[in-house]
């Protein structure tokens, strides 16, 4: 019974997520598509904004190197639409953010899914298809 | 296993309805409209568009559109707009279209190619005004007959005048659009000499079809139709919109963020 019901709230989330455009303002150039990274961090600001909600949180990278990380969502009417809010994040929050980095290396990149210290996970877009090799 | 699966979705069905219920509820601050149109619809009132209506995701129109054909003049104009997305795409760094990163108007006919969220019509009895959920912008189509203005000032959203063609068609047509502004997200270019039709169809009373053509012989070789029959839908009576305006500032605060690290090397 309970993975049933786990089995019908991913269906509803799922055809609320594809109901709506992934990428608007702008596309993936820049990122390094295909790539997933999961970080655990201590938030240092979340900024609800056009044309980019971006959220930043300081970071260990792989090396140990605590580095400021900014991320970005869709803009606040889309990411309404997906379960978030100008006030899902304060300053101080530990999360556990997945992006897409950028190609270049900065830390910059587009979140994919956020887990909050409560243990509830919000999605902002899935990962971008990689162009074929030509 | 067959009747877990119908227990499955019939359970499927009623929690996303119920979800759906509930975003198209609220009293402040809805977002518009998600998910699948529901059950048959009344018949269309005569020359009425009044109500607030939502395209849904078609709307969105994040690539742009697939124009016909430049003009060497539009080619080179073309060649200027470095875009964030569609088939010119260039980095987010690069990018320098004048609404994200300077805050610019969208400007006509951008706002109906592009963020064309849920937006408001309102008749009077010599007008028709579109209240646009992105911006927050307004459009007079003037309905009592005046001629468009032969080569006008230009304005960032044009000067308008609507016809109904039939009981359920509202034919509208715009001259004068500042060529500062992009058609759509993609960057296609336009002159002031841009004309642009919309037609507005009623189907039914939750239903519209929305049609754009553009001719601008100075930019494209022929007329084109980025928009052909987009459905639109009546939200509830009462709907109260997000705001959703790309203001200056935010536009710089996302450039020094992000944009300005995004740059290949």
């Amino acid at each position: 019974m309970q993975k049933m019901f786990l089995g019908v709230l991913i269906a509803a989330v799922g055809v609320l997520l594809v109901s709506v455009p992934l990428i608007a303002h702008h596309g993936a150039a820049g990122l390094d598509t295909g790539k997933e990274v999961t970080m655990k961090g201590t938030v240092t600001e979340w900024i609800w904004s056009n044309p980019h909600c971006f959220l930043q949180f300081d970071a260990k990278d792989d090396t140990g190197t605590v580095r400021n990380w900014a991320v970005e969502t869709q803009n606040p009417t889309t990411m309404t639409q997906r379960g978030w809010s100008r006030t899902l994040f304060k300053v101080g929050d530990e999360v556990t953010v997945t992006i897409e980095p950028a190609k270049n290396g900065q830390p910059i990149g587009r979140i994919l899914n956020v887990v909050l210290a409560n243990g509830q996970k919000l999605v902002a877009a899935t990962a971008t298809t990689p162009e074929p090799a030509r | 296993m067959r009747q877990d699966f119908i227990v499955f979705m019939v359970v499927s069905i009623a929690v996303f309805t119920s979800v759906l219920t509930r975003a198209q509820m609220k009293p402040w601050n809805n977002s518009g409209l998600t998910g699948p149109q529901a059950g048959p619809s009344a018949p269309a009132p005569r020359r009425d568009l009044s109500g607030t209506w939502d395209a849904g995701a078609g709307g969105i129109q994040p690539t742009g559109h697939v124009a016909a054909p430049f003009s060497a003049r539009g080619e080179q104009m073309a060649r200027a707009n470095k875009p964030g997305n569609g088939t010119r795409i260039v980095s987010v760094s690069d990018d320098n279209d004048p609404l994200s990163t300077l805050g610019d108007p969208t400007g006509f006919p951008r706002i109906v190619l592009y963020e064309l969220r849920p937006f408001q019509i309102v008749q009077t009895t010599n007008q028709v005004l579109m209240l646009y959920m992105f911006e927050k912008r307004w459009r007079v189509i003037w309905t009592d007959g005046r001629a468009l203005p032969n080569d006008p000032d230009p304005r960032w959203y044009g000067y308008s005048v609507g016809r109904w063609v039939d009981d359920y068609t509202l034919v509208v047509q715009t001259v004068g659009t500042d060529d500062r502004t992009w058609l759509d997200n993609a960057g296609n270019p336009h002159s002031n000499s841009l004309r642009t039709e919309e037609r507005y169809h009623r189907v039914n009373r939750e239903t519209m079809e929305l049609t754009i053509t553009l001719d601008d012989p100075l930019v494209y070789t022929k007329p084109w139709m980025p928009l052909d029959k987009l459905s639109i839908r009546l939200m509830p009576s009462g709907t109260d919109l997000m705001e959703m305006i790309p203001s200056a500032s935010e536009a710089a605060a996302y450039r020094r963020v992000i944009a300005s690290q995004a740059k290949p090397q």
